[in-house]
This record gives structure tokens, C-alpha cells and sequence, in this order.
């Protein structure tokens, strides 16, 4: 992956930086989308973090939930139907003990499709080149543009500078 | 003295890369206490469950009071952690990890435990719902049916609530790797990048995972208490059983957390960042505890007493003047005699107060399991049904190595992942632009004076709080 990018210590200068690559993106011919920002920790209330902050997952995880009660229904009744085995007098479909197991396996979908739907929007895994550096780890954030075209880079790296990036890296 | 990232990650990840003498010491111990359990297991799997003491009536005994204990203890974790993390407690932040491995580990080990229980442990898959050409299948009406479906979906739900924090902090330790390990973390991070879609996922992620396991971490116990409440056996057949053993799991689960914590801290050398303030803490947390579980233990016996019926007199006078006697009275002065000074008087909630009356209450915590189990066993309606139990060597080794391997497991993990969560240290001690408008908006005068609220070094303070 080819890409431009600078090292900042401070969020607000990391902002600046993404205000200024959004701002000169259009004339540069870059899309939001080549905006890189890769941080070691999240750094909710800032608009470069914030802006991603709309997700589905608290509905996705409810209808998870909502299948894992209709498995967990289908597999009790149709057990007990199927095996119609007289236990302490209780009636073939108990709907008192199969609430235990129906409540459960609700839970459980719930849980799965949560992590199912966390791995599939934030595009996990992911074993190929992406934009990083090991100084992100040591506090710095990273902001960058993927794949920029050549006549651009002179730009990009201004506008990095002005945001109060010291050095400018690229990646071949 | 104020930490930066880099040092938090060098002092976190230094584990990982380093071991002292004492760590390969505690593994020697806690591994051959397992390799004792495996050879006592193996002799049991050769000779048949007859090894063990159980004999007509009492048919649960050790075994069935390990796997209620470590159910119990697996309570610390994920609960605790998921409750912390919805109150967005700062202090938590050294602490789930400790707390959530916890729960992986014991919870595996309380399903161990049901297995080595069944006269041909090889065939255990045949409790599992699965159409075959035996057309045996499970029925859903047995308590012991709910058990498995509720260790499963916590054991899920779990294992999953202790990696998804795993994630960024193994692309750190891979970013450090070389080797096999490099490997080991890249497969373990997934490929994470740690742009601010991934991290509003995980967080997203993480607080429906907390809302979804306090019910599940409930349920799991309840539902323990309930192998025991559905059966008609006298001092069994209780509506108090679910909350006294959810209150009972979450007590000596707490006890274990403080002790796994003490552990870490010195073996690990996190005295920087497992403080005295979160053994303060989690002390306060269980004297609370200790109060709730002494009320239910008092509120069980008082209406048993009252009610007066011959056979539950039976098995209550068995715990408190006969024969139980001696560790009735052994597990009320582990569980609130001895813990109710050190926790309530400020000066003993120490480190060593609180890691004191942590072991007293998870060996009084057992104590209480077997208290529950075998009394009642012993004294079932009729005389001609009552009998006595004895424990044999085999149970006694599979209960120490059911310990050896929760400590084995423990370390052995320490070794893979960094024991607190690094990320998440980090995010906590930066303050956010939305903390620095309220600081500013509730001491106006002082905001701009005060260099911590108006712009503060963005990875440098303290770290404990």
C-alpha cells in the first residue's frame, strides 16, 4: 500500500491535519475515504474519531437475539414432540423448564451475532498490508492518505505541516 | 510518579518477554499439583468411580462442591468487569483482565468437573443434543441439561468478553514480537489496524457484551442453585437457593479476584498499577458481600428453624451441633469473623488485609458448598436413608489440582497477554475534550490555570485512578 502520512503527539493537532487533507482533498482529487487515521487507543470526542460512531450493531445484536429465542424454541419443543418422555407429571412440551434453555440460547445469539457483526464492520480479520507504524503504540496518532496521487503528494505534505506535523513518512 | 505510554507499555509487555525465577517456581508447583490430578484421574478412569467415597445415599460429595465452587468463583470476572465497565468506574481499568481470565479459567475448570463424575467420562459428548443413530437425546427437563446450556452461553460469552479487549493490545505485542510469537500475536489481533471505525466497533461491541452477561452471569448460578432447589431433598428444596448462591458465586468471587490481583502484582511486578486504592476497593466490595451472604446463610437457617419439620431439623442440627459442626462454625469464622475487621476498619483494608481475609473467605466459600451438599445427603426424610461420607484420596488430588490448574492456566496466560489492558489504561488516563469542557464549566476560575484541565500532556498521569 502506497501512502503519505505524519506522526502526531497531540489529538488536536491530529484534527487540524484531517480538517486541512478534507478541506484540500477536493481540489487534490482525494476522497475522504483515503484519509487514514490510525491511533493505539480510541480517542472518542474528537470529530476524526466521532464521525464513525454510527453503527447498527446495538439492532443487529437484538435480532441475534431474536433468533436465538426461535432456535432455542424450535429445539426444545420439537425435542420434547419427538421424544415424548413423561417426566414427574409435567406435560410433553413444558414451557416452564424450556423458557431456562430458550433464555439462554437467546443470550447466546445475542452475544455471537455481536461479535459476528463487530468483525464483519471493522473489517476483521484482516491479514493483508494496511497503513500503520509501531510509533502508534508509543502514544503517536497516525494521519495519512492511502494511495495518493503523485502531483498531490507536495500538497498533502503542506497541509500536514501546517496541522504541526515535524516529519513526513511515506510508504513505498 | 506519572506514566507515559511508552512506559505503560514497556512495564505491561515486559511479562510476556521475561520471566523471573519466581514465575518458573510457581508453574513447577501448580503443574505438578495438575500432573498429581492427572495421575489421580487416570487411576479413578482404570479402577471406576468406586475409588471415590460416594456411597448410598450420598452420591454427590467433593466433586459436585468443586464444580459449585469454581462456577462460583468464575463469578468475579465477567460480572464484575461487565458492572465496572457500565458504571465507567476509572479504577476498573487495571482490574478486568485480572477479573475476566478469571472467569475463562474457572468456569473451564467448573465443566471439567461434571465429566470426571460420569462413570464413562469418554462418552461425555452424549449429553450433547445432536441427532444420531442411537436416537438418544437430552431431556430438557433435567436441571443438569439447563447447566449446560448456561456454561455454555457464559463460557461463550465470556471467552469472547475477555479476547475482544485482547485485540488492540496483541497488534502492540506483535508490532514487538519476532519468532513464533509474532505469529502467535498476528493470528491473535486479527490483522487490527486501530483506525477509529475498528475502535468504535469494539467499544460498541464491548457495552452490549457487558448489558448481555450480567443476566447470563445470573442465570448461571441460579441455575446451579437449582441442580439442588428442584430436587425434593430436606434444606434443598429452597426458593432462596438462586440469589443465596448468586450472592455466595459473586462473594468468593471477589475474594478470588483480590488474590489473583496480590498474585500478579508481585509476581508480575505491576505494583505500579494494581495500587492499593483497587485492593481498597474490591475490600469495601466484599465486606459488602460477606454482610448479603451472612443475611441469606441467616435467613435460610431461621426458617428452616422455625418451620420445625422433623427432616430439615435433622440436616440443620447436623451443621451447627453434630457431626458439621466443626466446619460450620470454621466457615462462619472464614466468611465474616475473620474478613469483617480487616475489611470494615479502614487502617487493615490494606493489601495484606484484604489478600487475608480473601483466602479465609474462598476457603470458607468451599466450606459452604460442601456444608450444602453432603449434610443434606446424610440426612435424607427417612433414618433408614441416612448414611455417612467420607473423602478418599482421589477426591482430595483432583480437588488440589482442580487449583493447580486454575494457577497453572493463570500464569501460563500472563505469559501470552499482558494482564491489564493496555488500551484501555491509556484511554483512561487522557482526558477527552468533553472531560476538559465539564472540568472547565464546574471551576471556570481554575480552568485555564490549571495546565491538567486546559491541556493536559496527552498520555502522562496517573495511572491508578
Amino acid at each position: 500500500m502506497k501512502a503519505l502520512y505524519a506522526l502526531f503527539s497531540d489529538p488536536d493537532a491530529a484534527q487540524r491535519a484531517v480538517n486541512g487533507l478534507k478541506s484540500a482533498g477536493a481540489s487534490l482529487g482525494i476522497r475522504e475515504r483515503q484519509i487514514v487515521v490510525v491511533t493505539g487507543e480510541p480517542f472518542d470526542g474528537y470529530d476524526f474519531s466521532d464521525e464513525h460512531s454510527q453503527t447498527s450493531i446495538f439492532l443487529l445484536a437484538s435480532m441475534g437475539g431474536i433468533v436465538g429465542t426461535i432456535l432455542g424454541y424450535l429445539l426444545t419443543r420439537f425435542t420434547q414432540l419427538s421424544y415424548p418422555l413423561n417426566t414427574g407429571g409435567m406435560p410433553i412440551v413444558t414451557s416452564w423448564t424450556n423458557g431456562i434453555i430458550i433464555y439462554e440460547m437467546t443470550m447466546l445469539g445475542a452475544i455471537v451475532w455481536t461479535v459476528i457483526t463487530l468483525l464483519v464492520t471493522a473489517r476483521l480479520p484482516h491479514f493483508g498490508p494496511s497503513l500503520s507504524d509501531p510509533a502508534i503504540w508509543h502514544g503517536k496518532i497516525l494521519v495519512g492518505v492511502a494511495d495518493p496521487p503523485a502531483h498531490a503528494r507536495p500538497d498533502l505534505e503542506k497541509q500536514l505541516r501546517l496541522a504541526g506535523a515535524s516529519e513526513i513518512k511515506s510508504t513505498p | 510518579m506519572p506514566k507515559t505510554a511508552e512506559q505503560i507499555r514497556r512495564d505491561l509487555l515486559r511479562p510476556l518477554f521475561h520471566s523471573g525465577g519466581r514465575y518458573w517456581l510457581a508453574v513447577g508447583i501448580t503443574g505438578s499439583m495438575v500432573l498429581a490430578g492427572v495421575f489421580a484421574f487416570s487411576y479413578q478412569v482404570y479402577h471406576g468411580l468406586g475409588v471415590w467415597g460416594l456411597n448410598w445415599p450420598v452420591f454427590w460429595a467433593f466433586d459436585i462442591t468443586n464444580f459449585v465452587f469454581w462456577i462460583g468463583i468464575s463469578h468475579a470476572g465477567t460480572l464484575i468487569s461487565a458492572i465496572l465497565r457500565l458504571a465507567n468506574a476509572g479504577w476498573r481499568r487495571p482490574v478486568t483482565r485480572c477479573a475476566e481470565a478469571i472467569t475463562v479459567f474457572a468456569l473451564s475448570i467448573g465443566a471439567i468437573i461434571p465429566i470426571c463424575h460420569l462413570g464413562r467420562p469418554w462418552l461425555f459428548y452424549w449429553l450433547i443434543p445432536y441427532p444420531t443413530e442411537r436416537h438418544i437425546w437430552p431431556n430438557f427437563r433435567s436441571p443438569l441439561l439447563w447447566d449446560f446450556f448456561a456454561i455454555l452461553t457464559y463460557l461463550t460469552g465470556s471467552t469472547l468478553f475477555l479476547y475482544l479487549p485482547v485485540i488492540p493490545d496483541a497488534a502492540a505485542a506483535r508490532d514487538l514480537a519476532y519468532g513464533w510469537r509474532k505469529k502467535l500475536y498476528s493470528l491473535l489481533s486479527l490483522g487490527w489496524q486501530g483506525n477509529p471505525k475498528q475502535w468504535h466497533r469494539l467499544e460498541s461491541a464491548m457495552h452490549i457484551m457487558a448489558i448481555a452477561i450480567i443476566p447470563v452471569a445470573v442465570s448461571v448460578h441460579t441455575i446451579v442453585s437449582w441442580d439442588f432447589a428442584m430436587t425434593p431433598v430436606p434444606m434443598w428444596h429452597s426458593t432462596i437457593f438462586g440469589p443465596y448462591f448468586v450472592t455466595g458465586a459473586i462473594f468468593s468471587g471477589v475474594a478470588a479476584l483480590i488474590l489473583a490481583m496480590a498474585f500478579l502484582r508481585k509476581f508480575l511486578h505491576l505494583e505500579a498499577y494494581l495500587e492499593p486504592i483497587h485492593f481498597d476497593h474490591l475490600g469495601k466490595l466484599l465486606l459488602t458481600m460477606s454482610l448479603l451472604w451472612f443475611y441469606f446463610t441467616f435467613a435460610e437457617r431461621l426458617t428452616t428453624w422455625y418451620g420445625n419439620d422433623v427432616s430439615e431439623m435433622n440436616v440443620f442440627w447436623s451443621g451447627i451441633r453434630q457431626n458439621f459442626a466443626p466446619l460450620f462454625w470454621t466457615m462462619i469464622a472464614c466468611n465474616l469473623i475473620v474478613p469483617f475487621p480487616l475489611l470494615a476498619i479502614k487502617k487493615f483494608r490494606t493489601i495484606t488485609g484484604t489478600v487475608i481475609a480473601s483466602t479465609t473467605i474462598v476457603a470458607g466459600m468451599w466450606i459452604e458448598r460442601f456444608l450444602i451438599i453432603v449434610p443434606a445427603l446424610e440426612h435424607k426424610f427417612l433414618p433408614y436413608a441416612w448414611g455417612h461420607y467420607r473423602p478418599t484420596w482421589v477426591e482430595i488430588t483432583l480437588m488440589v489440582a482442580g487449583f493447580g490448574l486454575m494457577g497453572l492456566l493463570y500464569l501460563l496466560f500472563s505469559k501470552l497477554v499482558p494482564m491489564i489492558s493496555m488500551w484501555e489504561l491509556e484511554a483512561g488516563v487522557r482526558k477527552t475534550p468533553v472531560v476538559r469542557r465539564r472540568a472547565a464549566a464546574f471551576e471556570p476560575s481554575s480552568a485555564s490555570a490549571n495546565s491538567g484541565i486546559s491541556e493536559p500532556e496527552p498520555f502522562a498521569t496517573d495511572v491508578s485512578r
